[in-house]
């Protein structure tokens, strides 16, 4: 398996994650479509690292991982914040800053 | 077909192995990635988002990172996912997608923008020049994790830091918003048991199922008359049952000689929204029953 493989399935899970934040309205499966991108990203710096045979790029990968742990964490504490005034998890509700 | 050459061509065991496995797992984590994008209900998202993390993760073995596979394990499909979880049932498991279009033809955009992106994205990597694995890459084993230690401690130790005060800073802003301040005075039991006594409801609740055919949670219990306890059923599963398009729970009385309403129907689901209300009206103007009841009787 060349590496070129591996960088097209995470083209296409990092696709797949775009197309679903755009289209998906309640807010947490936007959350889990942006993790489903960066997982796509740390596929493709798995498969560079192994291309260029060095551990850089599973490296940065685990700075990724650690990174979208924290997004996660504060992303989903501001979504319960809002569901608890709002009583609503659609992206379609809070639109105070609108106008 | 260029698969089916890549196999063919794939001359010792390891590698066959190993484009077996990434075929697999690749139809595997796409499936599951379109699967979670279509399915309306965020708990079915988030199970198939385990399937696509766990098919990565393996991917990542093949590779040779197994550090990282077994950091994708626990970190995101058990902890990432798992507060996915737990916050979809404080939000609400009833709460689902709802299938509104709110801008006028913004799906139809998106499934063009989608496809722009994987052509560019395509393009891109065509034209990139991707050689192949290079020799002695893949670093399995203590290797790999003494590797990565070595960089993390040295060369990327400055963003190994930052890291810790990006973990701190999350953890407190996670604090501070779920957090809620108490507007009023923390009930007592003493308080509890005097609104309970003035609530004209001194007892608990009663439980589903007591006396009724079978004792699961969304079969309500039976009052001494034969009648159903409308209180036992939990709102939650009514309105579920209501949503399946079960047509409301369906009682069936224990007293069958009684001829009376041999099977009736809760409305609790009828105070959970507007749209339920509406398909709760709906299933009961139906009557389903009607036809149940002449048979019967």
């Amino acid at each position: 398996m060349s590496p070129g493989h591996y960088v097209a399935l995470a083209v296409i899970l990092f696709v797949i994650g775009a197309v679903g934040v755009l289209v998906r309205r309640n807010a947490m499966v936007v959350f889990m479509c942006v993790e489903l991108m960066l997982n796509a990203v740390n596929l493709a710096f798995v498969a560079f690292a192994r291309m260029h045979g060095s551990l850089d790029g599973q490296v940065i990968a685990f700075f990724v991982m650690v990174v979208a742990a924290a997004e996660v964490v504060v992303g989903l504490a501001i979504l319960m914040a809002i569901f608890r005034t709002r009583q609503s998890a659609s992206v379609d509700d809070p639109n105070l800053l609108k106008y | 077909m260029i698969h089916g050459g890549v196999l063919a061509a794939a001359s010792h065991a390891a590698s066959a192995a190993e484009s077996t496995a990434f075929w697999v797992l690749a139809v595997v984590a796409v499936a599951a990635a379109l699967g979670m994008i279509l399915t309306p209900r965020a708990v079915h998202c988030a199970v198939l988002l385990a399937i696509v993390m766990l098919s990565l993760a393996v991917l990542y073995a093949l590779q040779g990172a197994p550090f990282l596979a077994f950091v994708q394990v626990i970190v995101y499909t058990g902890a990432v996912l798992m507060l996915f979880l737990f916050v979809l049932m404080i939000v609400g498991v009833s709460a689902a997608d709802s299938l509104v279009e709110t801008i006028k033809g913004q799906r139809m955009a998106a499934g063009v923008a989608g496809i722009g992106m994987l052509v560019l994205l395509s393009l891109v990597i065509g034209h990139a020049a991707l050689g192949p694995a290079a020799a002695g890459g893949a670093k399995y084993g203590a290797t790999n994790i003494n590797g990565i230690a070595a960089l993390i401690f040295t060369r990327y130790v400055f963003p190994f830091e930052v890291t810790a005060a990006l973990l701190i800073t999350a953890a407190l802003g996670a604090m501070v918003l779920a957090h809620r301040e108490r507007t009023s005075p923390k009930p007592t039991q003493r308080s509890l048991s005097r609104l309970r006594m003035v609530s004209g409801r001194p007892a608990p609740l009663p439980g589903p199922g007591t006396y009724a055919r079978h004792n699961a949670v969304d079969m309500p219990a039976l009052l001494p008359d034969g009648s159903p306890a409308r209180l036992s059923v939990s709102p939650v599963i009514a309105a579920r049952r209501t949503e399946l398009g079960r047509g409301g729970i369906q009682i069936e009385s224990a007293s069958q000689g009684a001829g009376q309403g041999t099977s009736q129907q809760i409305s609790e689901g009828a105070s959970q929204g507007p749209g339920q209300a509406v398909r709760q009206g709906a299933s009961q103007g139906k009557g389903p029953d009607a036809g149940q009841e002449d048979t019967r009787s």
